[in-house]
């Protein structure tokens, strides 16, 4: 009976070292893991904020105006002025839709273009 | 086991035939017994002191072992804790009230030099000046090779390629140490809020930012406080409005011949600055030095709208007549004395034009007569027009957000005798900045609440302002404003749909040696808009502007200011989403697309 106890103190002394060891090893691998992912991070946003940089800079409004001016054949562009206020009175509303007959039967979707 | 029995019958008979005691036998025998147990168990204990002598070397040689091992190893933090927020140690970003970045960090390298582990001094420094040939060689190769210096900084800010480059040179005294450095991507747009920055305390791997003027060096502590965790400081600035101000402000400077200008357009009720411009300016990311010599207000450095003291001219008519209304003393049909020249003492004030006997308080302002203001003044009294003008905040620095601004204090006449009460009704005599006249035509126009102006966006209108004049008041000077740009001395600033109202006001330039220039001025319009709704309030003024229109030099604002305020008025409103009132869409040729 005794001895019987020894094993079983024995056994669990090994399997809580066991247990402990593996926690202790999950633990670096998930730290090392962490510090890792933390510089990733960290050049991330290094990344964005050069990237947000470049785009304040290549948005900056004298270049938008230059690039406006130079493509004013294509774009007309020009200055926002008073006379490009609209009112939502004036736009169109468009063209309310037509009532569409109603299909019950099934009907061949297959080449109903009549081409190819 | 074998027992040996304590009385072994063989040997107590063979003792009883001696005629011995056979309990002598048995005495033997227990002793023999006793003596194999205890050597037994002296074995049994000498094991267990082995064992506990194995087991406590083993935890003392294990405790040593660590002990050495921690006294050995470099000090390291515990990393195990993972930081769920982390903290950036890098300065916030500025951003105007969209959004737009204004002002944000960028990572480069600096360039560091440690001569001893040099291999060849004099060639480094020899292949460094091609690489960098605004660094001087002499003394370059002398640091180098001098064997004194052990660390020297070569480039504070190096691009990619330049780096790259000098990495070429395999030279392995030379490296580099991580550079945060501040970006302004709008260059010279919002030089003058922004300020710049510079480094501070250096170390190999990092500098710190500080700021060196504007609001870069205002909110400098905010702007480093980890705490901000990446939030941005937001400004009331508008960048489209501000591009749109300097374009229109630089355009019409050259059209004008004007050698300097300002322009702060400020939100009537808010006291939001929404631009602020002072040309010449200067790029942020390449800040000049200040200049040593000549007059500092002629330095791009110098922000002439929120550092500059100028007389500001008839502009300041608008309060002698808000303290006539607001005492009560006349109404704007009140006819005043106009008769031309005013004699007081030995001085003599004289109109522009003579507008004969009387006018209307409205036409006083609207023709803008110096004599009819000088008589209101004198008959309001000294003190009324302290109060008003103490009210409007022309006594003490604009507290703004801005050292230049808050260190600029308005020159005011040491003696305040009757003739400067008269001259100062006019704006001569009182020397204060645009801002300050910014904040005056807000405050008078919005129904007579004293705004704060401020650079950072706010949330709504502030709480419990004083109230300087009533909004009755406020109305009637509206209007005469707006006669001024109706059929005044500011016609040209109409804009359709925009019921412009404001003040011209024309001051001559004092000499440095005493005295006034007799053809330098300073051209300002004070100007508010829509009239009926203030939404805006654009101080605009020119340094010394000169136009020749129909065969005569012209320098009064009428002509200079006022069609600059106009154009400026007509790109940034619609900017700013300020409609033109209905009578402008008749005419309208096509909507504006997108948002």
């Amino acid at each position: 009976m005794k001895n019987f106890l020894y094993l079983l103190c024995c056994a669990l002394v090994v399997g809580m070292a066991y247990w402990a060891y593996t926690e202790n090893y999950r633990t670096q691998a998930t730290a090392k893991r962490v510090q890792k992912l933390q510089q990733a991070i960290a050049s991330e946003r290094e990344e964005i904020s050069v990237l947000k940089a470049e785009w304040a800079y290549l948005n900056r409004p004298e270049r938008l105006r230059e690039l406006a001016d130079l493509n004013f054949e294509t774009l007309g562009l020009i200055p926002l002025s008073s006379q490009h206020f609209g009112d939502t009175n004036l736009v169109a509303f468009p063209p309310r839709p037509t009532n569409l007959e109603i299909v019950n039967e099934p009907i061949s979707v297959q080449n109903s273009e009549g081409v190819e | 086991m074998k027992r040996t029995p304590l009385r072994p019958l063989a040997s107590v008979i063979s003792a009883r035939s001696k005629g011995e005691n056979p309990d002598r036998i048995e005495a033997r025998e227990r002793a023999k017994r006793n003596q194999a147990m205890m050597t037994r168990q002296r074995k049994r204990a000498e094991n267990r002191l082995m064992i506990m002598g194995v087991a406590f070397f083993f935890a003392f040689g294990a405790i040593g072992a660590r002990m050495g091992m921690l006294a050995a190893t470099e000090p390291a933090e515990p990393n195990a804790i993972a930081s769920t927020s982390q903290i950036l140690n890098q300065r916030a970003d500025i951003v105007d009230r969209n959004g737009t970045v204004l002002a944000t960090n960028l990572t480069t390298q600096s360039l560091y030099a440690q001569p001893p582990l040099m291999i060849d001094p004099a060639k480094a420094a020899k292949d460094l000046i091609k690489i960098f040939p605004d660094l001087d060689e002499k003394r370059l190769t002398r640091d180098f090779t001098g064997g004194k210096r052990k660390f020297l900084w070569v480039k504070r800010k190096i691009s990619p390629e330049q780096r790259q480059a000098v990495h070429d040179l395999g030279e392995p005294g030379l490296l580099f140490g991580p550079r945060e450095m501040r970006l302004y991507p709008n260059g010279n747009l919002a030089a003058h809020i922004l300020g710049g920055a510079g480094f501070g305390k250096e170390g190999v791997q990092a500098a710190e930012i500080v700021g060196v003027a504007g609001i870069e060096k205002y909110h400098d502590k905010l702007l480093r406080d980890p705490a901000m965790n990446g939030a941005p400081l937001q400004l009331s600035i508008d960048l489209t409005a501000q591009a749109t101000t300097r374009r229109v402000l630089s355009g019409g400077m050259k059209i004008m011949g004007a050698k300097g200008a300002s322009a702060v357009l400020m939100d009537v009720n808010t006291g939001e600055i929404v631009s602020m411009v002072s040309l010449p300016d200067f790029d942020p990311n390449d800040r000049p030095r200040p200049a040593v010599d000549g007059d500092p207000s002629d330095s791009p450095l110098f922000n002439r709208a929120a550092q500059g003291v100028y007389e500001l001219g008839s502009t300041f008519k608008l309060f002698a007549a808000a303290t006539h209304l607001e005492k009560g003393l006349a109404t704007p049909d009140t006819l005043i004395n106009t008769e031309s020249p005013m004699r007081v003492g030995k001085f003599r004030i004289r109109d522009f034009h003579n507008y004969g006997k009387t006018l209307s308080l409205t036409d006083v302002i609207v023709k803008s007569s110096n004599v009819g203001t000088a008589r209101m003044a004198l008959e309001a009294g000294a003190g009324a027009q302290q109060q008003m003008l103490s009210d409007l905040g022309f006594f003490e620095p604009v507290d703004v957000e801005l050292g230049s601004a808050t260190q600029t204090r308005p020159i005011l006449p040491k003696r305040w005798s009757d003739i400067s009460t008269m001259t100062i009704s006019y704006g001569h005599g009182i020397a204060a900045t645009p801002l300050h006249l910014a904040t005056a035509y807000a405050s008078i126009t919005n129904g007579g609440y004293r705004v704060k102006p401020t650079l950072i966006k706010q949330r709504g209108v502030a709480k419990d302002r004083p109230q300087v004049i009533s909004e009755k008041t406020s109305a009637q000077l509206r209007y005469m404003l707006r006669q001024v740009v109706a059929k005044g001395t500011a016609s040209l600033g109409e804009v359709e749909g925009y019921e412009v109202a404001g003040k011209t006001g024309t001051a001559d330039k004092p000499k440095p040696s005493g005295g006034y220039y007799e053809d330098r001025v300073i051209a300002t319009f004070a100007t508010v808009f829509p009239a009926s709704n203030p939404k805006y309030v654009l101080i605009l003024s020119l340094d010394e502007p000169e136009i020749f229109v129909h065969g005569e030099k012209r320098r009064t604002a009428g002509w200079t200011a006022v069609p600059v305020a106009a154009e400026l008025i007509s790109r940034v409103a619609p900017v700013l989403d300020l409609r033109p009132a209905v009578a402008a869409i008749d005419q309208i040729t096509y909507t504006s697309a997108g948002n």
